[in-house]
């Protein structure tokens, strides 16, 4: 029998996997060939994608960018026996540079393995740090996250270990409480903020398609921290394969024993469901998500109290980020220590940087803190997909600068990206030619916090749709200087005033982009306004 | 997406609410669960709901109105979002909004005539690599050009496509 690996995730079906992999098998039954398609996560080399993998003596033998109307010309060429010779043959998978460079620690089984095969995930090492956890007392598994200096992968890069230090500690039965139903008394909460909802990332998402055990897994351990027998996953539904995914693999995951009432026999419990958003991007702030997976209207909370003392429902949570609880199965199983060996300063371990918008080769890259920029976009990402220059970068999601070429030899990490106004936020990396217009990508980055502002604060409800205002009548050289001024005070208002990143962070795309590139800003001679015709 | 009489549309938003209001903060599941039902979650719905999760009409409407997922008006038969973040717009999303706006003779927001494709705008479908991208139904697609956008729709109105909510059942 003949293996074939077919990825079904988002960004290979969005490009045609679903048709590739019916095509092959229709063309294998034709020829009477037994044939066997797995269909895999992606290995994150979207410019590959559909990626189709064939097993053979050697390993696993890769051709891309696949599309159904090669899949003849494939057979006819020999892929079921990894003939080279096709123009797709791209050799042996593990050896394709962009592959090869990386360092693999949330992603070493992303592709690799059938997603929902709880045989694959345990053959891989799936499932140790969860055993090396039950063994341990509740301490000891935080004192081991403490360790290995993980920080919140969701961008506010706050230490995970202190973070379930202080749900650890909490009294949920605390005093404070009344407010809360007595239906949660006694209970904390596991949650995961699975509202991935910045552009240009998708690190989240490919966890969730690709190796979803992993973040059950990570899930399961963090309850056993704190002593938490609920977990959420909140996911957005932008992504509707990651939550069939992810359903499935929890629906596995229970009659296995791996969730449910008594995980392995140990005696422990803990449950796991997915909680759907509804498309409001201000609920991957935590305290949003939370008020939204109570039922709410998805607005910010004032903090304090802090979600690890009141978090869901009123009951000690821990709130983390996908990548942060998919980091905890390798930290149990291979020590705090080995995670910490990785990365640079307080940037411990690896960050999937995702390569995305006018690049030719887009994807995941996981690499620990400290590349530079100019090396993803160059070295992994191969320069511009239109074939111009590439003229702008904004990294860390909306709410982040547009960096100019000046700054791409900055190392990331959290430090030195703060030193110069920039964010790394979930590690989203989106790439502009140089037709982009820059003075449009401040207006949209307005634009969009007024249609995502939760508007529990004036500021950012107000200010975000002046501020669109404001840039037109730039745009229309009406009192330029007063209203460039005017941009410049309304942003110190959005950043001081608001009560959460949305309105605070919305300043920097339009800052930087005002600060780098000035010339997209200047007065136009091109369309006079009424006034001066 | 079936077509229902008023009578039998409170009678299954009633089902939906006795069946998922025991869930801890059960109101967005409800609300995901009328909608996917019902194409819509219509007004005569708000007080069913609010009164099985014993809240007030004015909570349920306030959840509502503030998630951009819970239209309460029907739809056309195929809900189609293009993409507007950032990194489709540095792979040409703002042509493609241009393209099809022009193409379905519509805004967003707004129904065809012949009641097929509604038009949405989405903020991101973690689809960054290989944009611009466009999701019909719970299909996404990258890499969408003008000639793509159009075998799109030409697919969802020539092939009967899946309208069914994607469930655990589905996997």
């Amino acid at each position: 029998m003949i293996t074939l690996y077919v990825p079904r995730d988002t960004t290979a079906v969005s490009l045609g996997a679903d048709d590739v992999a019916i095509s092959l098998a229709r063309a294998a039954e034709a020829k009477g060939i037994d044939l066997h398609i797995v269909r895999n996560g992606s290995r994150g080399l979207f410019w590959l994608e559909p990626l189709v993998e064939v097993e053979t003596d050697q390993g696993r033998i890769a051709y891309g960018p696949v599309m159904p109307e090669d899949v003849p010309a494939l057979l006819d060429a020999g892929i079921l026996e990894g003939a080279a010779g096709h123009r797709l043959h791209l050799g042996l998978t593990e050896e394709i540079p962009y592959l090869k460079n990386q360092q693999r620690l949330t992603f070493a089984r992303a592709g690799i393995t059938d997603p929902v095969s709880i045989d694959d995930y345990r053959a891989h090492g799936g499932f140790k740090g969860l055993e090396v956890a039950l063994a341990k007392t509740r301490q000891q598994i935080v004192d081991e996250v403490k360790t290995s200096g993980l920080r919140g992968r969701g961008g506010a890069a706050f230490p995970a270990g202190i973070k379930w230090q202080t749900v650890l500690d909490a009294n949920p039965r605390s005093d404070d409480n009344e407010s809360a139903n007595s239906r949660y008394s006694g209970q904390k909460f596991i949650v995961c903020n699975a509202d991935e909802g910045d552009s240009g990332t998708f690190a989240d998402r490919l966890v969730m398609e690709a190796d979803p055990y992993m973040l059950i897994e990570g899930m399961a351990i963090a309850g056993l921290a704190v002593g938490a027998e609920t977990g959420y996953i909140y996911l957005r539904s932008e992504y509707p394969l990651a939550q069939v995914i992810l359903n499935d693999a929890i629906a596995r995951a229970e009659a296995a024993g791996y969730l449910g009432d008594n995980i392995l026999s140990s005696g422990k419990a803990f449950h796991l469901e997915v909680r759907l958003g509804a498309g409001a991007y201000i609920c991957g702030e935590e305290t949003s998500l939370l008020d939204s997976l109570e039922g709410k209207r998805g607005q910010v909370r004032v903090k304090p109290p802090l979600p690890a003392l009141k978090g869901a429902f009123g009951q000690p949570t821990v709130v983390n980020n996908v990548l942060t609880l998919a980091a905890v199965p390798s930290i149990m199983a291979e020590g705090g220590r080995a995670y910490a060996d990785y990365g640079m300063g307080r940037s411990r371990g690896t960050l999937p940087f995702q390569l995305t918008g006018n690049l030719e080769r887009g994807g995941v890259v996981e690499l620990a803190f400290g590349i530079t920029l100019r090396e993803l976009l160059y070295d992994y990402g191969g320069g511009s997909a239109s074939g111009r220059p590439i003229r702008a970068v904004q990294v860390g999601g909306p709410l982040g600068a547009y960096m100019p070429e000046s700054q791409w030899d900055t190392p990331l990490d959290y430090e030195a990206f703060a030193d110069i106004g920039a964010v790394v936020g979930h590690g989203g990396i989106v790439a502009f030619d140089d037709t982009v217009d820059m003075l449009e990508q401040a207006r949209f980055a307005m634009e969009f916090c007024a249609v995502e502002s939760c508007g529990k604060c004036t500021p950012c409800r107000i200010g975000s749709t002046r501020g669109v205002e404001v840039i037109d009548r730039i745009r229309l050289n009406e009192n330029r200087d007063a209203n460039l001024t005017l941009l410049n005070d309304l942003c110190d208002t959005l950043e001081y005033g608001s009560l959460c990143a949305m309105g605070g962070m919305t300043p920097n795309p339009v800052r930087s982009a005002l600060h780098y590139f000035p010339d997209d800003f200047a007065r136009t001679t091109a369309s006079p306004t009424t006034e001066e015709r | 997406m079936l077509q229902a009489t008023p009578s039998d549309t409170l009678s299954r938003v009633k089902a939906i609410v006795a069946d998922l209001k025991h869930k801890p903060g059960a109101l967005l599941p409800i609300l995901h669960e009328v909608r996917d039902t019902l194409g819509y979650v219509p007004e005569n719905a708000v007080p069913l709901i609010a009164e099985g999760l014993q809240i007030t009409r004015a909570e349920v409407h306030g959840v509502i109105s503030f998630y951009h997922d819970f239209n309460t008006q029907p739809i056309g038969n195929h809900r189609l979002q293009i993409c507007r973040a950032e990194a489709c717009q540095a792979r040409g999303s703002r042509e493609l909004e241009h393209y099809a706006r022009e193409r379905l003779g519509i805004d967003y927001h707004q129904t065809t005539r012949d009641g097929e494709f509604t038009l949405e705008p989405v903020y991101c479908l973690g689809n960054c690599a290989t944009g611009p991208s466009v999701r019909i139904g719970n299909h996404i697609h990258g890499r969408v050009s003008a000639e793509r956008f159009d075998a799109i729709l030409d697919k969802a109105l020539t092939v009967p496509i899946d309208l069914e909510p994607l469930t655990e059942g589905d996997a």
